[in-house]
């Protein structure tokens, strides 16, 4: 059973709702990276995904585009994302790890070596923004190679048809992407969110995660009544920002945010 | 049997999921899917529909000024001592070169669907002028991304598209230039993806945009094929177009792409030398890899991050290409070449002095590659080379260049 399968249905038996923070490798350095992973355990993330950063990351807002180029000054690759996983699963073997990113870095490292090194490493799965299914047949054959698990996209805009699509070819969980928009973006109406929710259902056992424009306790706690996850973000990352000149205070501030939306999610 | 002697129609590109090749495609987030699929409906029944046609034809002869002429450019040609030179002469189009054959297109396109709001992204300025123009025209909304250093060098259009009433917002993002500004027309269009269209400015993006844009773009050469039949009675030998995104240069190439004996150039940019690390050449110098919605060859570094690109020509600074561009050059149909900024500037120069015509410095760098083909060439052989705007906007470049302030 893949971390991801195990881990939901722990969560399932203990009627938790998944926390899920997302924090960009390397950034504001690497050295804070895997031991914000541990800490964040510690404060109550039930999965961790770890942005892989990209030049051009057309999906995100301001937050997590300058995420991504702080951690380009130090030029984080995709080997130094596996490098932080590897050493991640040392001490965690339990806590699922999902990379977040861009097509082209995997693209150019190749879509099979890419799958071998993630699983070596010890990563669950990945999702790419750019790669919808219809592109994705080739990449989706090679994680399957080992067992990681292909996380897709379901926004707004997505047809009831093409939800059904994405449905039968995602696995591990669904991501709903709650607002039209990009990260850190707009606020959010919790109204739809689970009129969508009700639709993904309709075509999927899986667990389905909500990301995009979740800000703080209370609208985590909204959206956690109707989702099994919760993703969180921008708000988690603009921490970084704000602490990139003194990276050990990074790790804190974070923790502080997700230890508040886990009592939330605690209290439903 | 190379590739090219297997393949006997190039024109049936790309596949319905947008591939040329290995190439294309759409590689978008989810948010955007739908509107790509509105898009593609919407185009695929209007370019069979006969009263759309009729009108983006009617546009372009008595808004655009189109057919363009094909100048016999005598003097350069003797000069040369080569081949004979036809200058295809777009820069005479309304707004000053090829870009608004296509805005008018997709402006029409937006209209037909209802659309209140366009946006778009430039690098020169061309485009944003060519679709703040349109949008005028229409009385649509007009959102124009720039990158910060662009709004700089291209001061001028950025006027020119604020009379228009367009709001050009300047993009500090990244490296500060078209591709950045690409990037964040891509965010509003996820964000305002209802009632806004985009209209993108070269062969590039996700699918349809790289064939409708080629589609708009191909009365290029559909009248050069004609004209040239008509002052030469015969078919060229070479095509030479400059290649940024690659839309002027796939306008003029694909009416000829299945005539055997016609040479087809595409001119990039080599900016300080395609040697160096300051350039804007990725069919010349790149690798295959995946940006802004489709495969294609790319200027980026071992991990797959895009690379800041440098050209003298704003048009042409971007690390990305049309995919059907990187698939003419897999399959052998076109060459590419590169040509640098001094060798852009002399050709500038050469064509202003000699023939009375002030080019762009995208145009430029076409221009500078035929005073190198023309004199390989025989003199009864015959040269279309793509002018695809002219060089008022880069009048401050050049100046500086020369050491001149106004
Ligand atoms: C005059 C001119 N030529 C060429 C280009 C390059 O674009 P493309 O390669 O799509 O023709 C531009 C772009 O701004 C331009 O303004």
């Amino acid at each position: 059973m893949s971390r991801l399968e195990a881990k939901f249905i722990s969560l399932r038996k203990a009627g938790r709702k998944a926390l899920i923070p997302y924090v960009t490798a390397g950034d504001p350095i690497a050295s804070v990276t895997v031991p914000l992973m541990h800490d964040m355990v510690k404060a109550g993330a039930d999965v961790i995904e770890l942005g892989v950063p990209f030049s051009d990351p057309m999906a995100d807002g301001p937050v997590i585009q300058k995420a991504s180029e702080r951690a380009l000054v130090h030029n984080t690759s995709l080997h130094d994302v596996f490098a932080m996983v590897k050493e991640f699963r040392e001490v965690d073997n339990e806590t699922p790890v999902v990379l977040m990113g861009y097509l082209n870095p995997i693209e150019v490292m190749g879509y099979a070596k890419f799958a071998e090194l993630a699983a070596s490493a010890g990563v669950d799965a990945a999702l790419t923004v750019d790669l919808p299914p219809e592109e994705g047949a080739e990449f989706v054959a090679e994680l399957a190679k080992y067992q990681l698990d292909p996380i897709f996209l379901i926004a707004p805009t997505t047809t009831e048809e093409r939800i059904a699509k994405l449905c039968s070819v995602a696995s591990g969980f669904i991501y709903y992407v709650s607002v039209k928009g990009v990260t850190g973006a707009a606020t959010l109406d919790t109204g739809a969110v689970a009129d969508k929710m009700a639709a993904i259902r309709r075509h999927t056992e899986l667990p389905v995660g909500v990301g995009f424009g979740i800000k703080d306790a209370a609208s985590a706690k909204s959206i956690g009544a109707v989702a099994d996850a919760v993703v969180v973000g921008s708000v988690l990352v603009k921490q970084a920002d704000a602490h990139q000149d003194n990276p050990d205070a990074v790790s804190p501030a974070i923790c502080a945010i997700l230890s508040e939306i886990r009592g939330a999610l605690d209290s439903l | 049997m190379s590739q090219q002697d297997s393949i006997n129609d190039f024109m049936n590109m790309p596949d319905d999921r947008g591939h040329f090749g290995p190439y294309g495609g759409r590689f978008i987030s989810e948010t955007l899917m739908a509107a790509i699929e509105e898009l593609t409906d919407a185009y695929e029944s209007a370019k069979k529909d006969p009263e759309f046609l009729a009108e983006f034809d009617h546009d372009l002869k008595h808004y655009v000024g189109r057919p363009s002429p094909l100048y016999f450019a005598k003097s350069w040609t003797e000069k040369l001592g080569g081949a004979q030179i036809y200058i295809k002469r777009e820069d005479l189009n309304h707004t000053g070169a090829h870009k608004v054959n296509n805005t008018i297109g997709q402006a029409l396109l937006a209209k037909r669907m209802g659309k209140k709001r366009v946006i778009a992204e430039t690098g020169a300025g061309q485009h944003g002028v060519a679709t703040a123009t349109v949008a005028a025209r229409f009385g649509m909304e007009c959102v124009v991304y720039m990158g910060a250093e662009d709004i700089q060098r291209q001061a001028l259009n950025v006027y020119r598209m604020k009379l228009l009433g367009a709001t050009v917002v300047p993009v500090e993002s990244g490296s500060a230039t078209l591709k950045d500004a690409l990037n964040e027309a891509m965010r509003d269009w996820v964000t305002n993806v209802d009632d806004t269209f985009y209209i993108i400015g070269t062969v590039a993006g996700p699918h349809p945009y790289p064939a409708m844009v080629r589609d708009f773009q191909s009365i290029i050469g559909r009248e050069a094929r004609e004209q040239i039949m008509e002052q030469a009675g015969r078919l060229p030998d070479a095509l030479v177009a400059c290649v940024g995104g690659g839309s002027n240069a796939i306008g003029l190439f694909y009416p000829f792409l299945n005539d055997a004996g016609v040479k087809i150039y595409g001119v990039e940019a080599a900016g300080d030398g395609i040697e160096t690390a300051n350039h804007a050449a990725p069919l010349c110098a790149g690798q295959p890899g995946v940006l802004h919605g489709n495969r294609t060859y790319l200027i980026e570094d071992p991990n797959g991050q895009i690379i800041e690109t440098h050209s003298i020509s704003a048009g042409l600074d971007y690390p990305g290409v049309g995919p059907e561009h990187a698939w003419l050059k897999d399959v052998g149909r076109a060459e590419y070449v590169a040509i640098n900024d001094d060798e852009a500037l002399a050709g500038f120069h050469d064509v202003t002095r000699i023939e009375g015509i002030l080019p762009a410095l995208e145009s430029s760098h076409a221009l500078a590659y035929v005073t190198k083909l023309a004199p390989t060439m025989n003199k009864d052989e015959i040269i279309i080379v793509n002018l695809s705007g002219r060089g008022d906007k880069d009048i401050h470049t050049v100046a500086a260049r020369d050491g001149i302030e106004f």
